[in-house]
């Protein structure tokens, strides 16, 4: 580098591909950067939605006040000055939850240590300053200071809500018997059988006595539950308006201005336990996202129980069996041509031959004393992952296909110049060294079928499913039922509620927990290949 | 190593008859007109130049060649009298009665032990015992005991490439094989591993008949007792001397050899 002059006539002329070089290299940063752009957009706001802001208290210049958490700032497009919006919350109050403000318009700015956050069961957030908690004759409390008050309140509470949540898991028991009696029933009924046969009679009675038991149950129930209505809060707003807010109702009580960075961290953690644990609340604005995220695993899984044994077995053939010809070779290229076919023609597909064709044969033959409510004969998990299991079982074939043509031939002799038989040529050799290439098209598809949002609309994803697919219910796993999914989840939150204001954290929020689905799967496939590449690796030289 | 007693032996059973065997790829021929006749527990030699055909012809001896769809067979070939093209041969089991050891090893990515006992477990239920002896007595048989026998269970693909060649051959005694075919075992190892090799063949000639191509002459001279040359005439392959050893090679130098054989190329 001393002598630049003398070094560039000495160096050869750069060829032709330097050029190239500084080309493809900016174009894959331009990809990196945007990549890394939309992951950091996605996180920061997701991530931000769980922590405990700051409780600011206004002062405007009409005289009014609220209380509420910075939630935007701008510049009006139209006057041109600067505003600031906040979330208000106390929609039940107020009738919206978000207001903007010029910031002209405010006259005094404090942060009030004893505003209080709550989180409802209904009606979103509210912000205001606690004044009272009253036991309301159904328990007894000893503390003073009303936070503590509240605080004691919430926890006992809790307690007396579980006999509620004893009473509702035996009223489900009990539903779920009487729906079975009721489905037999509906059999016999199908079956022809008079209406005074024993067995119709037996089944009438038992069922009216599963009624009746659910009826005393809910009884004893509301009452436990108007019991617990009976503690109470009164919450003042920043104007001095009171009301009653009941505690069973309170979520969560939150002191953003009064906890320390530790206790903040721990509310942090425990709403993000909430997303993963929970189930959503209001319409999907608020809780959790449990189902939704076990639905998109689930359905995942699935998909991958049937794409991946259907396209290995497709690829052992097209690469170990068939002759290599031109009936083939269109083969090949049809199932290249079949992983760019647009999903919603999937969709479309699923629909018609599974749902109606399949799934309505399946309810003629077995779940005909049901119909027309239909059983298979609509979307559910079972026809979502085999469309989804179609879409990407090409992706397997063409990555399994690969990994086979990768061993080199003088394995495959070497084994059938041994006596073994082809079969077992490909289970003990074949297939574990080709094992890395199924998995990636396994990572492939799998990254594929999580994200797939458009045929899971024809076929059984809905909004609110009010059971998982999977449960403690025999026979445990229910194919036909409707699930919920985070692509779907983001459509349907961000897009077709009334407040996009409210909803759009959540949007971020499912966004990034869909990423990081999609991100966890492929990694431990990835590392689990990794593997697979080490153990089977043919390195003699 | 071939005495005079043995040179020339043709009162061995033959065990392989080769009968006007014809290989061909499409319009193309690679083979006409082979005819052998292989004895029984003795070293039998094929050597040429290189394209005459040598691999392909092994090939046919364990109908590897039914793997290449492309190539077209005729002609017959008899183990112990019976065609081994008959429809009625089980063609795994011809293929564990007649093993192969490739020019390059092919080795799988198991461990050592498993890639000795491969062929072996598809063929009869081992327990443990028997299978571990097995390993052994095959490893000794291929004189690779002594230096994989702390390490049976590592993975086979980590030895070098002499004793990869060395842990086929194990894979392939494992079997018990009737007739072992040889195709150019030594050509990718080193003088020691040649020699061992080399030793290997002579030692296991009174219990299996071996079938070895080569490239080497002198490696002909010094193993084979009998000996097929394969020449290219028109571009194919054709037998062009058959007989013992020494007499084909004795009084004549490799150049010599060479020159008759027509390619040039099948001397080192
Ligand atoms: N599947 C095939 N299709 C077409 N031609 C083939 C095929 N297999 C072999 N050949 C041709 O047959 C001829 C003989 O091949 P082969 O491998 O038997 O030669 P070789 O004598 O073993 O040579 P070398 O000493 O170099 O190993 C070559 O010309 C080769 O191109
Ligand atoms: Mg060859």
């Amino acid at each position: 580098m001393s002598e630049p002059t003398h070094e560039n006539t000495e160096k050869p002329r750069s060829p032709a591909g330097e050029r190239w070089v500084w080309l493809s290299g900016s174009a894959l940063t331009l990809a990196l950067l945007i990549t890394l752009t939309l992951v950091a957009v996605v996180l920061g706001h997701g991530l931000s939605y769980f922590w405990p802001k700051t409780i600011e208290k206004i002062v405007l210049d009409d005289g009014s006040a609220r209380l509420g958490q910075v939630s935007n700032r701008d510049v009006d497009p139209i006057s041109g000055e600067p505003r600031v919006q906040y979330k208000i919350g106390n929609e039940d109050w107020y009738g919206h939850a978000f207001e903007w403000f010029d910031r002209s318009m405010i006259v005094e700015t404090s942060i009030p240590r004893d505003a209080v956050l709550l989180e409802r069961l209904s009606h979103g957030r509210f912000f205001g300053f606690l004044t009272e908690v009253r036991g309301g004759g159904t328990i007894d409390l000893g503390a003073v200071d009303p936070w503590d008050r509240l605080i004691e309140a919430q926890e006992r509470v809790g307690e007396l809500q579980k006999t509620v949540d004893d009473y509702e898991a035996e009223m489900h028991a009990l539903n779920r018997r009487a729906r079975k009696v009721g489905d037999q029933l509906a059999k016999l009924l199908y079956d022809r059988v008079p209406e005074d046969d024993p067995r119709v009679v037996r089944l009438r009675e038992k069922r009216a006595a599963l009624l009746g038991e659910i009826d005393a149950i809910l009884e004893k129930s509301s009452a436990e539950e108007a019991r617990i209505r009976q503690v109470a809060t009164t919450f003042r707003d920043a104007d001095g308006r009171e009301g009653e807010i009941v505690v069973a109702d309170i979520v969560r009580a939150v002191r953003p201005n009064a906890i320390t960075f530790t206790e903040k961290c721990s509310v942090y953690a425990s709403r993000f336990w909430e997303l993963l644990s929970e189930e959503p609340r209001e319409s999907n604005t608020a809780g959790g996202l449990f189902p939704a995220l076990f639905g998109t695993i689930f359905m995942v899984f699935l998909m991958s129980i049937f794409c991946v044994p259907l396209g290995v077995v497709a690829a052992i053939y097209l690469h170990e069996y068939a002759k290599d010809g031109p009936l083939v070779r269109m083969v090949r290229i049809a199932v290249n041509n079949l992983a760019g076919v647009p999903s919603i023609v999937y969709g479309i597909f699923g629909l018609g031959f599974f749902v109606y064709m399949i799934g309505g044969r399946i309810d003629d033959l077995f779940f005909a004393h049901r119909l027309p409510e239909p059983t298979f004969g609509t979307g559910g998990v079972l026809w979502a992952s085999l469309t989804l299991a179609l879409l990407t079982v090409p992706v397997v074939i063409v990555s399994t296909e690969e990994g086979l043509a990768a061993i080199p031939g003088g394995i495959r002799e070497g084994s059938l110049g041994i006596g073994a038989t082809k079969f077992q040529t490909l289970t003990r050799i074949l297939i574990p060294m080709a094992s890395p290439g199924i998995l990636t098209g396994f990572v492939l598809a799998m990254a594929r079928a999580a994200g797939e949002v458009a045929p899971l609309m024809l076929l059984g994803v809905v909004k609110l499913a009010p059971s998982l697919p999977l449960d403690g219910e025999f026979p445990f796993v229910h194919f036909d039922r409707k699930f919920m999914h985070l692509g779907f989840h983001i459509y349907d939150v961000g897009f077709q509620s009334p407040d996009i204001e409210a909803v759009r954290p959540m949007v971020y929020v499912t966004t990034m927990l869909l990423l990081f689905v999609v991100a966890t799967m492929s990694l431990t496939a990835i590392v689990v290949r990794n593997h697979m590449r080490r153990k089977y690796a043919t390195g003699s030289f | 190593m071939v005495d005079a007693t043995t040179c020339g032996t043709t009162d061995a059973r033959t065990i392989l008859h080769v009968r006007g065997l014809a290989v061909s790829a499409g319009p193309r021929a690679l083979l006409r007109d082979i005819d052998l006749a292989i004895p029984e527990r003795r070293v039998f030699g094929i050597i040429g130049p290189s394209g005459a055909g040598k691999s392909t012809l092994l090939r046919c001896l364990n109908r590897l060649v039914d793997l290449d769809e492309s190539l077209h067979v005729s002609g017959d070939v008899e183990l112990d009298g019976r065609s081994i093209f008959a429809p009625d041969v089980d063609v795994d089991t011809l293929r564990a009665r007649v093993g192969i050891l490739f020019q390059q090893p092919a080795i799988f990515p198991v461990s050592i032990e498993k890639n000795v006992l491969f062929g072996a477990r598809h063929l009869r239920r081992l327990d443990r015992r028997a299978a571990a002896d097995l390993a052994e007595r095959a490893l000794r048989d291929a004189a690779l005991w002594d230096e994989v026998k702390d390490r049976l269970d590592a993975p086979a693909v980590k030895l070098s490439v002499g004793q990869q060649q060395r842990l086929c051959l194990a894979r392939a005694l494992a079997l018990d094989p009737e007739v072992l075919l040889m195709d150019e075992p030594t050509s990718a190892l080193d003088v020691q591993s040649t020699d061992a090799i080399e030793r290997l063949i002579v030692r296991l000639a009174p219990r299996c008949t071996i079938v070895l191509v080569t490239h080497d002459i002198d490696q002909a001279r010094r193993v084979t007792d009998r000996l097929a040359c394969l020449g290219l005439r028109d571009g194919v392959g054709r037998l062009v001397q058959c007989g013992p050893c020494c007499e084909l090679l004795d009084g004549r130098t490799n150049a010599e050899v060479a020159e008759r054989l027509g390619g040039g190329s099948c001397c080192d």
